[in-house]
C-alpha cells in the first residue's frame, strides 16, 4: 500500500510537471465543449444560391424574397440565364440555383401549376441535398400561403413533434457526445503515451529490476488518469450547464458510474497499446487509428441506425457508441440505470477485456 | 551466498549472436570487470543476470538463486544501473532517492551510512531535477538509487563511460569502498586502463569471453617483446613496422605505435641487436627523430593480442 501510495505520488508529480500536459488537461473540454458545437454544425446555413428569373413579376419577386427571409440562404447573385448562372456554380460562388421561368406568375394565374428548376452542386452532397430540400419545402410553404396548389396531402397536415429535444436543437445532442470523446481522449491516448515514454527515456529499466509488481505498477499508471478524466467530466458538465443550460434529465450520477467503469475501459485500452510500442510515435499512431474508428462508428455524428448493417454489427465492439447513448439518453431522455443495464454490463466487459489485455501485453521480464 | 555463477549461457538477437557459452563465476566480494568493445555482449549479459532478459541457453545464478526462477527474489537482492542514465529526470534528486527506497520497501535513513560518502556530493543539489544534474553527479545518483536497498551483489553496466577523467577515478575509489562493504561488484567497461582497479576481469569479444583472470594474470599471458615506437612521421611509420620481417602486430597506442615481435626472434640476434636493426631499417625507410623503448603490455595490449 506504502508502495503504491509512493508510485501515485510520483505519478502526479510528474504529471504536474509537465509544462504541457495540465493545460492540455483543463483547455481540451473548455475548447471541444464551448467551441465545437457552435462550429460542427449540421443545420445548413449560409447556402450560396443564384436565382435566374426569367419571370419578373411581382409573384416571382415574393417567392424570391421568401426564399432568401428564411436564413437558410444567401444571395450568391441575380443571373439573366441559367448559363451564367452554372458559371458561378463552377466558381464556387453558388451552391443551387432557383430558376424562375418566364410567364411564371402567368402560367400559375391560369393553369394553376408551374414548374421551378432547382439545381444543386452536389460535390459537397449535405449541403446540396439539404440544401434543395429546404428550398423545396419554402416553395411548398409558398404555394399553400397564396393556395394556388392545394394538394391533399397537404389538407390533411402532418403534424411532427420531437421527442426529448423539441427544438430540434443540435447542440443539446452534441455536447453529451463531445463529453463522451473526452473521456475517450484521456483514458486512450494520455495513458497509452505514459508507459511508452517511460520506456523511451529507459526509466522502465530501473522499474523492472526492483520487486514492484506488475499489477501494481500498471494501477498506478491507471489511477490517475481516472481522477484526471472524472475531473474533466465534472468541468464538462459545468460547462454543458452554464453555456447550454443543459442539465441531465436523469441521475447525474449514473454518468458519473458509466465514466467510471468507461475510464477504466479505456486507460487499460491505453495502457495494452503502449505495451507493444516502443516508441512514442508507434503509440501515438495506433491510438489514432483505434480513435478515429471508435469516433466513426460511435453514433456521435453519424446516427448508427442509418449505417450499413455490417458497420452497426461493428458498433457492437465500440465502446464509445455505448457511452455516447447513455450520455445521450441520461441528459435528454433521462434514462435510470434499469434502462440502460445492457450497455452497463457492456462497457464492464470492455473494461475487463482492455485490462486484462493490457496485463498481458506488458511483459515486466 | 554473493556470489554469481554463469554456465554455457547463449543469447542471438535473429542471426547477431550476442553471446556464445559464456561461462564465469564470481565470487562474494569480488570487483569483477567485463572489459570489451561496444557490441561484446557486456549489457546482454547484464540484462540476463538482473532478470530482464532471458538466455537462450544456459543457467545463471546470482547470490544462489536462478535468474529465470527465483526472479522476483533476486530483484530484491541485487542494485542495477544501466548504461543509460535512467532516473526520472523530472522528479528531485531527494526525490529519485526516496521513490527508489519506497519501492523496495525501506527508507533513505535506514540505509544511509551505505551511501553517505556518495550522496553528501550531490546533497547541495537535492532539490535539482535530475534531468539538470551534470554527468558526474547523475552517475553519483544513479549508484546511490542503486544502493540505496543495501543490495548483496551491484551490477554497474559502463558507468563511467561518458564522464571526465577525474570524475572516472573518484568513481573507481567510491567502488573500491563499496567493495569493503562486502558487496559483490560487476562492472563493465570498455575502457581498458580501468581494469587493473578490478579484483579480476573477463576479456570479451563478439559475444565470446576470451580470457578469465587477474589483471596481472592476463598481462603475464603476453609472451612477446613489447616496444613503443615513434617517429615524425606516424602514419608511414606504422605501416612501415608492420612490413618488417618477423613483425608479430603493431597497433597505435595515443602518442606511440605498440610494436610486438616473437621472443625467439629478437633473442636469436639479442635484444640490443635488434633494436640497432629496427633503427637502421627505419632510417632506411627515410624516418628521422626516431624512438624505441621497450615496455610492459597493458590490459589493451592483451586485448589485441587475443
Amino acid at each position: 500500500m506504502r508502495m503504491l501510495k509512493y508510485l501515485l505520488e510520483k505519478e502526479f508529480k510528474q504529471i504536474k510537471r509537465d509544462r504541457f500536459l495540465p493545460r492540455i488537461i483543463f483547455l481540451l473540454p473548455v475548447i471541444q465543449l464551448v467551441i465545437l458545437p457552435f462550429a460542427a454544425n449540421f443545420e445548413m446555413r449560409n447556402i450560396n444560391l443564384s436565382i435566374v428569373d426569367n419571370d419578373h413579376t411581382v409573384l416571382s419577386r415574393r417567392l424570391t424574397d421568401k426564399v432568401l427571409s428564411s436564413g437558410y440562404f444567401r444571395l450568391a447573385d441575380v443571373s439573366p440565364r441559367y448559363d451564367e448562372a452554372l458559371v458561378s456554380i463552377e466558381s464556387n460562388a453558388a451552391d443551387i440555383i432557383l430558376e424562375i421561368p418566364s410567364r411564371f406568375e402567368e402560367r400559375l394565374g391560369r393553369e394553376g401549376t408551374a414548374e421551378l428548376l432547382i439545381a444543386a452542386n452536389a460535390v459537397n452532397g449535405t449541403k446540396g441535398g439539404i440544401g434543395s430540400s429546404y428550398l423545396a419545402s419554402i416553395i411548398q410553404d409558398f404555394n399553400q400561403e397564396k393556395s394556388l396548389s392545394p394538394i391533399s396531402a397537404q389538407e390533411g397536415g402532418i403534424r411532427v413533434t420531437n421527442l426529448f429535444n423539441p427544438h430540434l436543437n443540435y447542440k443539446n445532442y452534441m455536447v453529451p457526445g463531445i463529453m463522451a470523446f473526452l473521456l475517450t481522449l484521456i483514458g486512450g491516448f494520455l495513458s497509452a503515451l505514459n508507459i511508452v515514454s517511460e520506456k523511451e527515456k529507459g526509466t522502465i529499466e530501473q522499474i523492472n529490476v526492483t520487486p514492484v509488481p506488475k499489477a501494481l505498477f500498471l494501477l498506478s499508471k491507471l489511477i490517475p488518469f481516472w481522477v484526471i478524466g472524472l475531473i474533466l467530466l465534472t468541468i464538462g458538465a459545468c460547462i454543458a450547464w452554464l453555456v447550454y443550460g443543459l442539465l441531465p434529465v436523469g441521475n447525474m450520477g449514473i454518468i458519473y458510474l458509466f465514466a467510471a467503469v468507461y475510464l477504466m475501459a479505456f486507460t487499460g485500452f491505453g495502457l495494452a497499446i503502449s505495451s507493444v510500442s516502443s516508441t512514442q510515435q508507434q503509440a501515438m499512431f495506433t491510438a489514432f487509428f483505434f480513435m478515429i474508428i471508435f469516433v466513426l462508428l460511435s453514433g456521435m455524428f453519424t446516427p448508427v441506425s442509418s449505417m450499413p448493417v455490417w458497420a452497426q454489427e461493428l458498433t457492437r465492439v465500440n465502446p464509445l457508441r455505448y457511452l455516447v447513448e447513455v450520455m445521450r439518453m441520461v441528459y435528454l431522455k433521462g434514462s435510470t440505470l434499469s434502462d440502460l443495464t445492457g450497455h452497463f454490463i457492456a462497457v464492464c466487459l470492455f473494461a475487463l477485456f482492455f485490462n486484462v489485455l493490457a496485463i498481458v501485453s506488458y511483459k515486466k521480464r | 551466498m554473493k556470489d554469481i555463477v554463469v554456465q554455457k549461457v547463449n543469447k542471438a538477437y535473429g542471426k547477431v549472436q550476442a553471446l556464445q557459452d559464456i561461462s564465469l563465476h564470481i565470487g562474494e566480494g569480488e570487483l569483477f570487470g567485463l572489459i570489451g568493445p561496444d557490441g561484446a555482449g557486456k549489457t546482454s549479459l547484464f540484462r540476463i543476470l538482473t532478470t530482464l532478459l532471458l538466455a537462450d541457453s544456459g543457467t545463471a545464478s546470482v547470490c544462489g538463486l536462478d535468474v529465470v526462477r527465483d526472479y522476483k527474489e533476486i530483484r530484491w537482492r541485487v542494485g542495477y544501473m544501466p548504461g543509460r542514465f535512467s532516473l526520472y529526470q523530472d522528479l528531485t534528486v531527494e526525490e529519485n532517492l526516496n521513490f527508489f527506497a519506497t519501492v523496495f520497501n525501506t527508507t533513505v535513513e535506514e540505509n544511509y551510512d551505505l551511501i553517505r560518502d556518495i550522496y553528501v556530493q550531490i546533497e547541495p543539489f537535492k532539490k535539482r531535477k535530475a534531468g539538470k544534474l551534470s554527468g558526474g553527479m547523475k552517475q553519483k545518483l544513479a549508484l546511490s538509487c542503486a544502493l540505496i536497498h543495501r543490495p548483496d551483489v551491484l551490477f554497474l553496466d559502463e558507468p563511467t563511460t561518458g564522464v571526465d577523467p577525474v570524475s572516472r577515478v573518484e568513481f573507481w575509489d567510491m567502488l573500491d569502498r563499496l567493495k569493503r562493504q562486502g558487496i559483490t561488484i560487476l562492472v563493465s567497461t570498455p575502457y581498458m586502463d580501468e581494469a587493473s582497479r578490478c579484483d579480476r576481469i573477463a576479456l570479451m569479444r563478439g559475444g565470446r569471453c576470451l580470457s578469465v583472470d587477474t589483471p596481472e594474470g592476463i598481462r603475464g599471458t603476453f609472451d612477446k617483446h613489447l616496444y613503443a615506437v615513434r617517429s615524425a612521421s606516424m602514419y608511414k611509420l606504422l605501416l612501415d613496422l608492420r612490413t618488417y620481417p618477423d613483425a608479430d602486430s603493431c597497433f597505435s597506442f595515443g602518442d606511440a605505435h605498440h610494436f610486438s615481435i616473437r621472443k625467439d626472434v629478437v633473442e636469436k640476434e639479442g635484444e640490443a641487436a635488434f633494436r640497432r636493426n629496427l633503427q637502421a631499417f627505419l632510417t632506411a625507410k627515410g624516418h628521422t627523430d626516431i624512438g624505441i623503448e621497450p615496455i610492459k603490455p597493458g590490459i589493451e595490449d592483451c586485448f589485441m593480442a587475443l
